[in-house]
Protein backbone atom coordinates (compact mmCIF):
# COMPACT_ATOMS: atom_id res chain seq x y z
CA UNK A 1 0.00 0.00 0.00
CA UNK A 2 1.57 3.56 -1.27
CA UNK A 3 0.02 6.69 0.87
CA UNK A 4 0.92 9.83 -0.89
CA UNK A 5 -0.34 13.10 0.98
CA UNK A 6 1.92 16.08 -0.61
CA UNK A 7 1.92 19.97 -1.05
CA UNK A 8 4.32 21.60 -4.10
CA UNK A 9 3.90 25.06 -5.04
CA UNK A 10 5.03 25.42 -9.19
CA UNK A 11 5.17 28.35 -10.54
CA UNK A 12 1.38 29.03 -11.77
CA UNK A 13 -0.04 25.59 -10.00
CA UNK A 14 -0.46 24.44 -6.87
CA UNK A 15 0.30 20.09 -6.48
CA UNK A 16 -2.08 19.35 -3.35
CA UNK A 17 -2.97 15.76 -3.54
CA UNK A 18 -3.58 12.70 -1.25
CA UNK A 19 -4.47 9.70 -2.16
CA UNK A 20 -3.80 5.89 -1.27
CA UNK A 21 -2.52 3.35 -3.66
CA UNK A 22 -4.17 -0.30 -3.06
CA UNK A 23 -1.89 -3.24 -4.22
CA UNK A 24 -2.39 -3.92 -8.29
CA UNK A 25 -2.63 -1.18 -10.84
CA UNK A 26 -3.17 2.39 -9.83
CA UNK A 27 -3.71 4.98 -12.18
CA UNK A 28 -3.04 8.77 -12.26
CA UNK A 29 -4.93 10.04 -14.87
CA UNK A 30 -5.41 13.64 -16.24
CA UNK A 31 -4.67 16.15 -18.47
CA UNK A 32 -1.19 17.14 -18.75
CA UNK A 33 -0.13 19.52 -16.62
CA UNK A 34 -2.34 18.06 -13.72
CA UNK A 35 0.66 17.05 -11.75
CA UNK A 36 0.82 13.07 -12.43
CA UNK A 37 4.63 13.02 -13.26
CA UNK A 38 5.45 15.19 -10.67
CA UNK A 39 3.67 12.44 -7.89
CA UNK A 40 5.33 10.02 -9.46
CA UNK A 41 8.55 12.16 -9.13
CA UNK A 42 7.88 12.83 -5.43
CA UNK A 43 7.35 8.82 -4.95
CA UNK A 44 10.58 8.39 -6.35
CA UNK A 45 12.93 11.12 -5.03
CA UNK A 46 13.49 12.71 -7.70
CA UNK A 47 11.53 15.47 -6.51
CA UNK A 48 11.39 17.01 -3.00
CA UNK A 49 7.74 18.55 -2.50
CA UNK A 50 7.41 21.21 -0.17
CA UNK A 51 5.33 19.60 2.40
CA UNK A 52 3.93 15.77 2.82
CA UNK A 53 4.44 12.39 3.36
CA UNK A 54 4.88 9.53 1.74
CA UNK A 55 5.16 5.73 2.86
CA UNK A 56 5.19 2.30 1.19
CA UNK A 57 3.91 -0.55 3.21
CA UNK A 58 4.67 1.30 6.19
CA UNK A 59 8.48 2.36 5.11
CA UNK A 60 8.50 6.11 5.42
CA UNK A 61 9.81 7.59 2.30
CA UNK A 62 9.64 11.19 3.08
CA UNK A 63 8.05 13.60 5.56
CA UNK A 64 8.51 17.12 5.83
CA UNK A 65 7.89 17.60 9.39
CA UNK A 66 10.59 15.64 10.62
CA UNK A 67 12.73 16.40 7.53
CA UNK A 68 13.47 12.83 6.44
CA UNK A 69 13.73 12.20 2.51
CA UNK A 70 15.37 9.14 1.37
CA UNK A 71 17.48 9.74 -1.69
CA UNK A 72 16.76 7.95 -4.70
CA UNK A 73 18.62 5.05 -4.65
CA UNK A 74 17.92 3.71 -1.41
CA UNK A 75 13.89 4.03 -2.27
CA UNK A 76 13.51 0.80 -4.32
CA UNK A 77 11.32 2.09 -7.17
CA UNK A 78 11.53 0.60 -10.25
CA UNK A 79 10.73 3.75 -12.90
CA UNK A 80 10.06 3.04 -16.42
CA UNK A 81 9.77 6.61 -17.97
CA UNK A 82 8.43 8.11 -21.08
CA UNK A 83 11.52 8.21 -23.33
CA UNK A 84 13.13 4.01 -22.19
CA UNK A 85 16.26 6.43 -20.80
CA UNK A 86 18.75 3.13 -21.25
CA UNK A 87 22.59 3.85 -20.80
CA UNK A 88 23.52 4.08 -24.06
CA UNK A 89 27.13 2.88 -23.45
CA UNK A 90 25.55 -0.71 -22.02
CA UNK A 91 24.48 -3.29 -24.09
CA UNK A 92 20.78 -4.13 -23.43
CA UNK A 93 21.80 -7.22 -20.96
CA UNK A 94 24.50 -4.75 -19.09
CA UNK A 95 21.26 -2.28 -18.93
CA UNK A 96 18.92 -5.17 -17.46
CA UNK A 97 21.73 -6.25 -14.85
CA UNK A 98 21.90 -2.63 -13.83
CA UNK A 99 20.05 -2.54 -11.07
CA UNK A 100 20.72 -6.06 -9.93
CA UNK A 101 24.45 -4.78 -9.15
CA UNK A 102 23.23 -2.42 -6.57
CA UNK A 103 20.62 -4.27 -5.31
CA UNK A 104 23.36 -7.29 -4.23
CA UNK A 105 20.66 -10.36 -5.55
CA UNK A 106 21.74 -11.52 -9.33
CA UNK A 107 18.54 -13.79 -9.72
CA UNK A 108 19.51 -16.06 -13.22
CA UNK A 109 16.02 -17.90 -13.00
CA UNK A 110 14.13 -14.02 -12.43
CA UNK A 111 16.63 -12.50 -15.15
CA UNK A 112 15.94 -15.37 -17.99
CA UNK A 113 11.39 -15.52 -16.95
CA UNK A 114 11.63 -11.82 -17.52
CA UNK A 115 13.65 -12.00 -20.83
CA UNK A 116 10.97 -14.40 -21.85
CA UNK A 117 8.37 -12.35 -20.59
CA UNK A 118 9.07 -9.72 -22.66
CA UNK A 119 10.17 -11.19 -25.53
CA UNK A 120 13.67 -9.70 -25.55
CA UNK A 121 16.15 -12.41 -25.44
CA UNK A 122 17.86 -11.82 -29.03
CA UNK A 123 18.31 -7.81 -28.36
CA UNK A 124 20.71 -8.80 -25.10
CA UNK A 125 24.02 -8.02 -26.33
CA UNK A 126 22.73 -4.91 -28.76
CA UNK A 127 22.97 -1.45 -27.81
CA UNK A 128 20.41 0.67 -27.05
CA UNK A 129 20.59 2.48 -30.16
CA UNK A 130 20.12 -0.27 -32.36
CA UNK A 131 16.49 -0.89 -30.96
CA UNK A 132 13.07 0.17 -32.20
CA UNK A 133 11.45 2.70 -29.71
CA UNK A 134 9.27 -0.58 -29.14
CA UNK A 135 11.94 -2.94 -28.31
CA UNK A 136 13.45 -0.13 -25.99
CA UNK A 137 10.70 0.06 -24.00
CA UNK A 138 10.31 -3.38 -23.47
CA UNK A 139 14.02 -3.07 -22.46
CA UNK A 140 13.49 -0.68 -20.04
CA UNK A 141 10.12 -2.43 -18.21
CA UNK A 142 12.60 -5.44 -17.85
CA UNK A 143 15.32 -2.74 -16.29
CA UNK A 144 12.93 -1.62 -13.92
CA UNK A 145 11.52 -4.93 -12.75
CA UNK A 146 15.10 -6.40 -12.58
CA UNK A 147 16.27 -3.97 -9.49
CA UNK A 148 13.59 -5.86 -7.59
CA UNK A 149 11.70 -2.58 -6.58
CA UNK A 150 8.81 -2.57 -4.21
CA UNK A 151 6.49 -0.55 -6.30
CA UNK A 152 6.86 -0.27 -10.41
CA UNK A 153 6.35 3.36 -11.18
CA UNK A 154 5.45 4.11 -14.84
CA UNK A 155 5.15 7.36 -16.65
CA UNK A 156 3.43 7.65 -19.21
CA UNK A 157 5.17 4.41 -20.73
CA UNK A 158 3.72 4.16 -23.84
CA UNK A 159 2.90 8.14 -25.09
CA UNK A 160 6.13 8.39 -27.34
CA UNK A 161 5.27 5.07 -29.48
CA UNK A 162 2.97 4.84 -32.28
CA UNK A 163 -0.48 2.86 -31.94
CA UNK A 164 1.01 -0.26 -33.77
CA UNK A 165 3.66 -0.14 -30.99
CA UNK A 166 1.36 0.23 -27.77
CA UNK A 167 -0.75 -2.77 -29.26
CA UNK A 168 2.41 -4.27 -28.69
CA UNK A 169 3.79 -3.21 -25.46
CA UNK A 170 0.29 -3.68 -23.78
CA UNK A 171 0.17 -7.43 -23.53
CA UNK A 172 3.46 -7.59 -21.73
CA UNK A 173 2.46 -5.01 -19.27
CA UNK A 174 -0.63 -7.12 -18.59
CA UNK A 175 1.21 -10.20 -18.21
CA UNK A 176 3.83 -8.03 -16.05
CA UNK A 177 0.50 -6.99 -13.51
CA UNK A 178 -0.69 -10.59 -13.73
CA UNK A 179 2.76 -12.73 -13.10
CA UNK A 180 4.53 -10.60 -11.00
CA UNK A 181 1.99 -9.31 -8.30
CA UNK A 182 3.81 -5.68 -8.13
CA UNK A 183 2.13 -3.27 -7.23
CA UNK A 184 1.69 -0.49 -9.93
CA UNK A 185 1.63 2.90 -10.39
CA UNK A 186 0.50 4.01 -13.99
CA UNK A 187 0.59 7.73 -15.49
CA UNK A 188 -1.62 8.21 -18.28
CA UNK A 189 -3.67 10.51 -19.75
CA UNK A 190 -5.16 7.73 -22.39
CA UNK A 191 -8.54 6.60 -21.20
CA UNK A 192 -8.23 3.39 -23.12
CA UNK A 193 -4.99 2.29 -21.89
CA UNK A 194 -6.08 2.55 -18.03
CA UNK A 195 -9.79 0.92 -18.92
CA UNK A 196 -7.62 -2.14 -19.75
CA UNK A 197 -4.92 -1.86 -16.98
CA UNK A 198 -5.99 0.06 -13.85
CA UNK A 199 -7.57 -1.78 -11.04
CA UNK A 200 -7.96 1.64 -9.23
CA UNK A 201 -7.77 4.80 -10.75
CA UNK A 202 -7.23 8.43 -8.98
CA UNK A 203 -8.52 11.46 -11.13
CA UNK A 204 -6.60 14.46 -10.89
CA UNK A 205 -7.06 18.27 -12.50
CA UNK A 206 -5.13 20.75 -12.09
CA UNK A 207 -3.25 19.23 -9.15
CA UNK A 208 -5.72 18.03 -6.93
CA UNK A 209 -7.40 14.74 -6.58
CA UNK A 210 -11.20 14.81 -8.15
CA UNK A 211 -11.69 11.50 -7.75
CA UNK A 212 -10.19 8.19 -6.62
CA UNK A 213 -11.49 4.79 -5.93
CA UNK A 214 -11.35 0.99 -7.78
CA UNK A 215 -11.85 1.15 -11.41
CA UNK A 216 -14.72 -0.40 -11.55
CA UNK A 217 -16.73 2.50 -9.39
CA UNK A 218 -14.56 5.12 -11.01
CA UNK A 219 -15.14 3.87 -15.06
CA UNK A 220 -19.39 3.46 -14.40
CA UNK A 221 -19.69 6.77 -11.87
CA UNK A 222 -21.57 8.91 -13.87
CA UNK A 223 -19.70 12.08 -11.45
CA UNK A 224 -16.11 11.06 -12.65
CA UNK A 225 -16.70 9.59 -16.53
CA UNK A 226 -16.55 13.53 -17.91
CA UNK A 227 -13.43 13.75 -16.57
CA UNK A 228 -12.56 10.43 -18.39
CA UNK A 229 -14.12 10.78 -21.46
CA UNK A 230 -17.63 9.23 -22.24
CA UNK A 231 -16.26 6.30 -24.82
CA UNK A 232 -14.20 4.51 -21.83
CA UNK A 233 -17.42 4.89 -19.49
CA UNK A 234 -18.49 1.15 -18.37
CA UNK A 235 -18.92 -1.41 -15.88
CA UNK A 236 -17.42 -4.08 -14.48
CA UNK A 237 -19.33 -7.15 -13.23
CA UNK A 238 -18.45 -10.43 -11.73
CA UNK A 239 -19.37 -13.60 -13.77
CA UNK A 240 -18.85 -17.20 -13.47
CA UNK A 241 -18.02 -19.81 -16.23
CA UNK A 242 -20.81 -22.02 -16.25
CA UNK A 243 -19.84 -24.06 -19.26
CA UNK A 244 -18.23 -23.70 -22.94
CA UNK A 245 -21.23 -24.62 -25.18
CA UNK A 246 -20.78 -26.26 -28.72
CA UNK A 247 -21.81 -23.39 -30.75
CA UNK A 248 -18.01 -21.80 -29.83
CA UNK A 249 -19.87 -19.39 -26.90
CA UNK A 250 -19.02 -19.78 -23.13
CA UNK A 251 -22.09 -19.42 -21.14
CA UNK A 252 -21.12 -17.31 -17.94
CA UNK A 253 -23.52 -16.06 -14.96
CA UNK A 254 -23.90 -13.13 -13.70
CA UNK A 255 -26.12 -12.07 -10.61
CA UNK A 256 -28.86 -11.17 -12.56
CA UNK A 257 -28.49 -13.55 -15.50
CA UNK A 258 -26.88 -16.10 -18.00
CA UNK A 259 -24.24 -13.95 -20.40
CA UNK A 260 -22.84 -15.76 -23.42
CA UNK A 261 -19.70 -14.50 -25.20
CA UNK A 262 -17.19 -16.38 -28.05
CA UNK A 263 -15.44 -18.83 -26.46
CA UNK A 264 -12.74 -18.08 -23.10
CA UNK A 265 -9.97 -19.47 -22.09
CA UNK A 266 -10.96 -20.20 -18.67
CA UNK A 267 -12.30 -23.31 -16.50
CA UNK A 268 -15.68 -24.01 -15.82
CA UNK A 269 -16.52 -22.72 -12.27
CA UNK A 270 -14.23 -19.56 -12.76
CA UNK A 271 -14.84 -16.43 -11.96
CA UNK A 272 -13.92 -13.56 -13.71
CA UNK A 273 -15.04 -9.76 -14.91
CA UNK A 274 -16.64 -8.59 -17.63
CA UNK A 275 -16.08 -5.12 -19.26
CA UNK A 276 -19.49 -3.82 -20.41
CA UNK A 277 -18.97 -0.11 -22.30
CA UNK A 278 -21.76 2.02 -21.46
CA UNK A 279 -22.57 3.05 -25.15
CA UNK A 280 -22.50 -0.97 -25.89
CA UNK A 281 -25.63 -1.22 -23.84
CA UNK A 282 -29.11 -0.39 -25.00
CA UNK A 283 -32.26 -0.19 -22.33
CA UNK A 284 -36.09 -1.62 -23.36
CA UNK A 285 -38.83 -1.65 -21.43
CA UNK A 286 -39.68 -5.13 -21.89
CA UNK A 287 -37.70 -7.92 -22.42
CA UNK A 288 -37.66 -7.72 -25.98
CA UNK A 289 -38.18 -10.57 -28.78
CA UNK A 290 -37.23 -11.50 -31.95
CA UNK A 291 -33.36 -10.04 -31.47
CA UNK A 292 -30.11 -10.79 -32.28
CA UNK A 293 -28.51 -9.67 -29.21
CA UNK A 294 -27.62 -12.73 -26.70
CA UNK A 295 -27.08 -10.72 -23.77
CA UNK A 296 -30.27 -9.65 -22.26
CA UNK A 297 -30.25 -8.30 -18.32
CA UNK A 298 -33.19 -7.33 -16.23
CA UNK A 299 -32.51 -4.67 -14.36
CA UNK A 300 -33.66 -1.65 -12.08
CA UNK A 301 -32.88 2.38 -12.88
CA UNK A 302 -30.95 3.67 -10.17
CA UNK A 303 -30.22 7.13 -11.37
CA UNK A 304 -30.10 9.08 -14.72
CA UNK A 305 -27.36 11.82 -15.49
CA UNK A 306 -27.18 14.32 -17.87
CA UNK A 307 -24.16 14.87 -20.40
CA UNK A 308 -22.94 16.99 -22.92
CA UNK A 309 -24.35 14.56 -25.60
CA UNK A 310 -26.88 12.58 -24.12
CA UNK A 311 -27.77 10.49 -20.55
CA UNK A 312 -26.00 8.16 -18.76
CA UNK A 313 -28.01 5.83 -16.81
CA UNK A 314 -27.11 3.80 -14.07
CA UNK A 315 -28.80 0.34 -13.85
CA UNK A 316 -28.52 -2.05 -10.72
CA UNK A 317 -29.17 -5.49 -11.94
CA UNK A 318 -28.49 -8.02 -9.36
CA UNK A 319 -26.75 -5.82 -7.12
CA UNK A 320 -23.88 -5.13 -9.67
CA UNK A 321 -23.50 -1.86 -11.23
CA UNK A 322 -24.13 -1.26 -15.42
CA UNK A 323 -23.55 1.78 -17.33
CA UNK A 324 -25.93 2.81 -20.35
CA UNK A 325 -25.35 5.54 -22.49
CA UNK A 326 -27.94 6.31 -24.21
CA UNK A 327 -29.74 9.75 -26.09
CA UNK A 328 -31.79 12.24 -23.93
CA UNK A 329 -34.52 12.13 -26.52
CA UNK A 330 -34.59 7.89 -25.83
CA UNK A 331 -34.35 8.50 -22.10
CA UNK A 332 -37.72 11.10 -22.18
CA UNK A 333 -39.27 8.35 -24.70
CA UNK A 334 -38.84 5.98 -22.57
CA UNK A 335 -39.62 8.08 -19.53
CA UNK A 336 -37.10 6.77 -17.25
CA UNK A 337 -37.10 7.36 -14.08
CA UNK A 338 -35.02 5.68 -10.62
CA UNK A 339 -36.98 2.35 -9.89
CA UNK A 340 -37.80 1.90 -13.04
CA UNK A 341 -37.69 -1.95 -14.10
CA UNK A 342 -36.20 -2.10 -17.60
CA UNK A 343 -34.01 -4.55 -19.91
CA UNK A 344 -30.02 -3.70 -20.72
CA UNK A 345 -29.50 -5.41 -23.84
CA UNK A 346 -25.74 -5.63 -24.16
CA UNK A 347 -24.17 -5.40 -27.61
CA UNK A 348 -20.98 -6.29 -26.48
CA UNK A 349 -19.06 -7.31 -23.48
CA UNK A 350 -15.41 -8.15 -22.66
CA UNK A 351 -13.45 -10.01 -20.59
CA UNK A 352 -12.28 -7.53 -18.00
CA UNK A 353 -8.26 -6.93 -18.35
CA UNK A 354 -6.46 -9.75 -16.46
CA UNK A 355 -9.00 -11.67 -14.89
CA UNK A 356 -8.39 -14.67 -16.90
CA UNK A 357 -4.47 -14.13 -16.88
CA UNK A 358 -4.67 -14.45 -12.94
CA UNK A 359 -6.65 -17.71 -13.18
CA UNK A 360 -4.26 -19.48 -15.12
CA UNK A 361 -1.80 -18.81 -12.66
CA UNK A 362 -4.43 -19.40 -10.42
CA UNK A 363 -4.42 -22.98 -12.05
CA UNK A 364 -0.72 -23.34 -12.68
CA UNK A 365 0.19 -23.10 -9.02
CA UNK A 366 -2.48 -25.99 -7.71
CA UNK B 1 67.23 8.74 -32.43
CA UNK B 2 69.84 9.83 -30.36
CA UNK B 3 72.41 10.39 -32.70
CA UNK B 4 70.24 12.74 -34.92
CA UNK B 5 69.83 14.94 -31.58
CA UNK B 6 72.91 15.56 -29.21
CA UNK B 7 72.40 14.68 -25.85
CA UNK B 8 71.33 18.05 -24.77
CA UNK B 9 68.44 18.49 -27.33
CA UNK B 10 67.37 14.67 -26.49
CA UNK B 11 67.51 15.74 -22.70
CA UNK B 12 65.15 18.75 -23.34
CA UNK B 13 62.36 16.72 -25.00
CA UNK B 14 62.72 13.84 -22.59
CA UNK B 15 62.38 16.31 -19.57
CA UNK B 16 59.30 18.03 -21.38
CA UNK B 17 57.50 14.54 -22.10
CA UNK B 18 58.09 13.69 -18.68
CA UNK B 19 56.82 17.38 -17.26
CA UNK B 20 53.95 17.22 -19.82
CA UNK B 21 52.56 13.91 -18.98
CA UNK B 22 53.29 14.37 -15.05
CA UNK B 23 51.57 17.89 -15.19
CA UNK B 24 47.92 16.15 -17.02
CA UNK B 25 48.14 13.07 -14.92
CA UNK B 26 48.62 14.87 -11.80
CA UNK B 27 45.90 17.60 -12.64
CA UNK B 28 43.29 14.98 -14.13
CA UNK B 29 41.47 14.20 -11.21
CA UNK B 30 41.37 17.73 -9.80
CA UNK B 31 40.46 18.52 -13.80
CA UNK B 32 37.15 15.65 -13.61
CA UNK B 33 35.98 16.76 -10.33
CA UNK B 34 36.21 20.59 -10.82
CA UNK B 35 34.44 20.33 -13.90
CA UNK B 36 32.03 18.01 -12.15
CA UNK B 37 31.30 20.85 -9.82
CA UNK B 38 30.64 23.80 -12.27
CA UNK B 39 28.56 21.82 -14.52
CA UNK B 40 26.63 20.28 -12.06
CA UNK B 41 26.42 21.71 -8.44
CA UNK B 42 24.91 24.79 -7.32
CA UNK B 43 26.86 25.95 -4.30
CA UNK B 44 27.88 29.41 -3.46
CA UNK B 45 31.39 30.81 -4.75
CA UNK B 46 30.58 29.03 -7.92
CA UNK B 47 31.55 31.85 -10.06
CA UNK B 48 34.68 32.73 -7.99
CA UNK B 49 36.09 28.84 -8.71
CA UNK B 50 34.92 29.63 -12.60
CA UNK B 51 36.72 32.80 -12.26
CA UNK B 52 39.54 31.31 -10.79
CA UNK B 53 39.97 28.24 -13.30
CA UNK B 54 40.47 30.59 -16.20
CA UNK B 55 42.61 33.11 -14.84
CA UNK B 56 45.70 31.45 -15.71
CA UNK B 57 44.27 31.86 -19.53
CA UNK B 58 43.89 35.21 -19.78
CA UNK B 59 46.74 36.06 -17.39
CA UNK B 60 50.34 37.03 -18.61
CA UNK B 61 52.22 33.73 -18.33
CA UNK B 62 54.74 35.80 -16.20
CA UNK B 63 52.54 37.16 -13.74
CA UNK B 64 51.31 33.42 -13.52
CA UNK B 65 55.13 31.97 -13.21
CA UNK B 66 56.12 35.28 -10.68
CA UNK B 67 52.98 34.64 -8.51
CA UNK B 68 53.45 30.78 -8.56
CA UNK B 69 57.63 31.58 -7.29
CA UNK B 70 55.73 34.22 -4.24
CA UNK B 71 53.52 31.22 -3.67
CA UNK B 72 55.21 27.85 -3.67
CA UNK B 73 59.48 29.62 -4.00
CA UNK B 74 61.25 28.58 -0.56
CA UNK B 75 60.51 31.60 0.95
CA UNK B 76 56.58 31.38 -0.21
CA UNK B 77 53.86 29.92 2.40
CA UNK B 78 52.94 27.27 0.63
CA UNK B 79 56.46 26.08 -0.55
CA UNK B 80 57.99 26.64 2.71
CA UNK B 81 55.66 24.29 4.57
CA UNK B 82 55.50 21.77 1.81
CA UNK B 83 59.44 22.10 2.11
CA UNK B 84 59.14 20.46 5.78
CA UNK B 85 57.80 16.91 3.69
CA UNK B 86 60.85 17.40 1.75
CA UNK B 87 58.47 18.38 -1.30
CA UNK B 88 60.03 20.80 -3.36
CA UNK B 89 58.92 22.66 -6.26
CA UNK B 90 61.09 25.68 -6.88
CA UNK B 91 64.23 25.28 -9.52
CA UNK B 92 63.30 21.68 -9.73
CA UNK B 93 61.34 19.96 -12.96
CA UNK B 94 58.35 19.42 -10.42
CA UNK B 95 58.14 22.77 -10.41
CA UNK B 96 58.03 23.17 -14.01
CA UNK B 97 55.18 20.03 -13.94
CA UNK B 98 53.15 22.48 -11.80
CA UNK B 99 53.35 25.62 -13.82
CA UNK B 100 52.49 23.32 -17.06
CA UNK B 101 49.58 21.48 -14.71
CA UNK B 102 48.03 25.38 -14.03
CA UNK B 103 48.37 26.75 -17.03
CA UNK B 104 46.96 23.92 -18.72
CA UNK B 105 43.98 23.50 -16.03
CA UNK B 106 41.66 25.88 -18.23
CA UNK B 107 41.67 23.82 -21.37
CA UNK B 108 41.10 20.73 -19.74
CA UNK B 109 38.44 21.89 -17.41
CA UNK B 110 36.55 23.57 -20.39
CA UNK B 111 36.78 19.89 -22.66
CA UNK B 112 35.36 17.76 -19.90
CA UNK B 113 32.69 20.43 -18.76
CA UNK B 114 31.14 20.30 -21.70
CA UNK B 115 31.24 16.81 -22.20
CA UNK B 116 29.90 16.51 -18.35
CA UNK B 117 27.02 19.16 -19.73
CA UNK B 118 26.11 16.99 -23.09
CA UNK B 119 25.23 14.20 -20.62
CA UNK B 120 21.42 13.69 -20.48
CA UNK B 121 20.37 14.35 -16.28
CA UNK B 122 17.77 12.44 -17.45
CA UNK B 123 20.15 8.94 -17.57
CA UNK B 124 21.43 10.09 -14.60
CA UNK B 125 18.11 10.20 -12.58
CA UNK B 126 17.23 6.37 -14.24
CA UNK B 127 20.53 5.35 -12.71
CA UNK B 128 19.08 6.66 -9.24
CA UNK B 129 16.16 4.92 -9.57
CA UNK B 130 18.13 1.76 -10.09
CA UNK B 131 20.00 2.10 -6.39
CA UNK B 132 22.69 4.01 -7.77
CA UNK B 133 24.68 6.41 -5.30
CA UNK B 134 25.65 9.35 -6.54
CA UNK B 135 29.26 7.86 -6.55
CA UNK B 136 28.13 5.09 -8.28
CA UNK B 137 26.33 7.08 -10.93
CA UNK B 138 29.45 9.11 -11.84
CA UNK B 139 31.24 5.82 -11.91
CA UNK B 140 28.87 3.55 -14.19
CA UNK B 141 27.07 6.26 -16.35
CA UNK B 142 28.69 9.89 -16.31
CA UNK B 143 32.56 8.73 -16.52
CA UNK B 144 32.26 6.67 -19.50
CA UNK B 145 30.09 9.20 -21.55
CA UNK B 146 32.49 12.13 -21.22
CA UNK B 147 35.59 9.79 -21.80
CA UNK B 148 35.22 11.41 -25.46
CA UNK B 149 35.45 14.82 -23.61
CA UNK B 150 38.12 13.80 -21.19
CA UNK B 151 40.47 12.30 -23.53
CA UNK B 152 40.08 16.26 -25.08
CA UNK B 153 40.84 17.61 -22.24
CA UNK B 154 44.04 15.60 -21.35
CA UNK B 155 45.26 16.50 -25.05
CA UNK B 156 44.75 19.97 -24.70
CA UNK B 157 46.42 20.22 -20.96
CA UNK B 158 48.94 18.07 -22.47
CA UNK B 159 49.79 20.05 -25.60
CA UNK B 160 49.32 23.42 -23.81
CA UNK B 161 52.13 21.59 -21.14
CA UNK B 162 54.22 20.85 -23.37
CA UNK B 163 54.32 24.06 -25.04
CA UNK B 164 54.27 26.45 -22.01
CA UNK B 165 57.05 28.51 -21.31
CA UNK B 166 56.52 32.09 -19.73
CA UNK B 167 55.17 30.76 -16.52
CA UNK B 168 57.78 28.15 -15.99
CA UNK B 169 60.88 29.95 -16.64
CA UNK B 170 60.07 32.61 -14.65
CA UNK B 171 58.94 30.15 -11.91
CA UNK B 172 61.43 27.51 -12.34
CA UNK B 173 64.47 28.97 -14.51
CA UNK B 174 65.84 27.45 -17.49
CA UNK B 175 68.48 24.55 -16.35
CA UNK B 176 69.61 22.15 -18.80
CA UNK B 177 68.44 18.83 -17.61
CA UNK B 178 66.12 19.84 -14.50
CA UNK B 179 63.98 22.89 -15.93
CA UNK B 180 65.04 23.75 -19.61
CA UNK B 181 61.82 21.85 -21.05
CA UNK B 182 61.33 22.14 -25.05
CA UNK B 183 60.25 25.70 -25.40
CA UNK B 184 62.92 26.65 -22.92
CA UNK B 185 66.02 24.99 -24.83
CA UNK B 186 64.57 26.37 -28.36
CA UNK B 187 64.96 29.80 -26.79
CA UNK B 188 68.14 29.51 -25.25
CA UNK B 189 69.48 27.88 -28.42
CA UNK B 190 67.95 31.16 -30.36
CA UNK B 191 70.17 33.24 -28.06
CA UNK B 192 73.69 31.66 -28.95
CA UNK B 193 75.08 31.81 -32.24
CA UNK B 194 74.70 28.61 -34.41
CA UNK B 195 72.20 27.07 -32.61
CA UNK B 196 69.53 27.36 -35.50
CA UNK B 197 69.79 24.36 -36.21
CA UNK B 198 69.07 22.84 -32.89
CA UNK B 199 66.20 24.88 -32.34
CA UNK B 200 65.08 24.01 -35.80
CA UNK B 201 65.41 19.99 -34.95
CA UNK B 202 63.45 20.98 -31.64
CA UNK B 203 61.00 22.95 -33.67
CA UNK B 204 60.14 19.55 -35.97
CA UNK B 205 60.33 17.87 -32.73
CA UNK B 206 57.66 19.55 -31.08
CA UNK B 207 55.36 19.78 -34.82
CA UNK B 208 55.49 15.53 -34.36
CA UNK B 209 54.30 15.49 -31.14
CA UNK B 210 51.69 18.11 -31.29
CA UNK B 211 50.10 16.33 -34.46
CA UNK B 212 50.51 12.60 -32.87
CA UNK B 213 48.58 14.10 -29.90
CA UNK B 214 46.06 15.24 -31.95
CA UNK B 215 45.48 12.26 -34.18
CA UNK B 216 45.63 10.05 -31.01
CA UNK B 217 42.85 12.04 -29.19
CA UNK B 218 41.12 12.04 -32.54
CA UNK B 219 41.12 8.21 -32.76
CA UNK B 220 40.86 7.34 -29.60
CA UNK B 221 37.60 9.74 -29.33
CA UNK B 222 35.80 8.34 -32.21
CA UNK B 223 36.70 4.37 -30.78
CA UNK B 224 34.82 5.41 -27.58
CA UNK B 225 31.59 7.18 -29.48
CA UNK B 226 31.52 4.05 -31.93
CA UNK B 227 31.29 1.81 -29.36
CA UNK B 228 28.63 3.97 -27.61
CA UNK B 229 26.63 4.19 -31.02
CA UNK B 230 26.89 0.01 -30.66
CA UNK B 231 28.65 -0.42 -33.94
Amino acid sequence: MLSVSIRHQFPGFTLDATFEAPPGVTALFGRSGSGKTSIVNAVAGLMRPDAGRIEVDGRLLSDSESGHFLPPHRRGMGYVFQEARLFPHLTVRQNLLYGGWFSGRRDRAGFARIVEMLGIGQLLNRRPLALSGGERQRVALGRAILSNPRLLLMDEPLAALDEARKAEILPYLERLRDETGLPILYVSHAPAEIARLASSIVLLEAGQVIAAGPATRILSDPATVPALGLREAGAIITARVEAHEADGLTRLGTSSGTVFLPRIDAEPQSTLRLRILAQDVMIALERPAGISALNLLPAVVRDLTETESGMLVRLDAGGETILARITRRSAYALALEPGKPVYAILKAVSVAPGSVGNMKRHFHST
Amino acid sequence: MNDWLSPEEWQAVALSLQVSTVAVLASLPFGVLVAHALARWRFPGRGLLNVLVHLPLVLPPVVTGYLLLLTFGRRGAVGQFLDQFGIVFAFHWTGAALAAAIMGFPLMVRAIRLAIEAVDPKLEQAASTLGASRIWIFATITLPLILPGILAGMVLGFAKAFGEFGATITFVSNIPGQTQTLPSAIYAFLQVPGGEASALRLVLVAVIIAMGALFLSEWLARAVARRIAGH
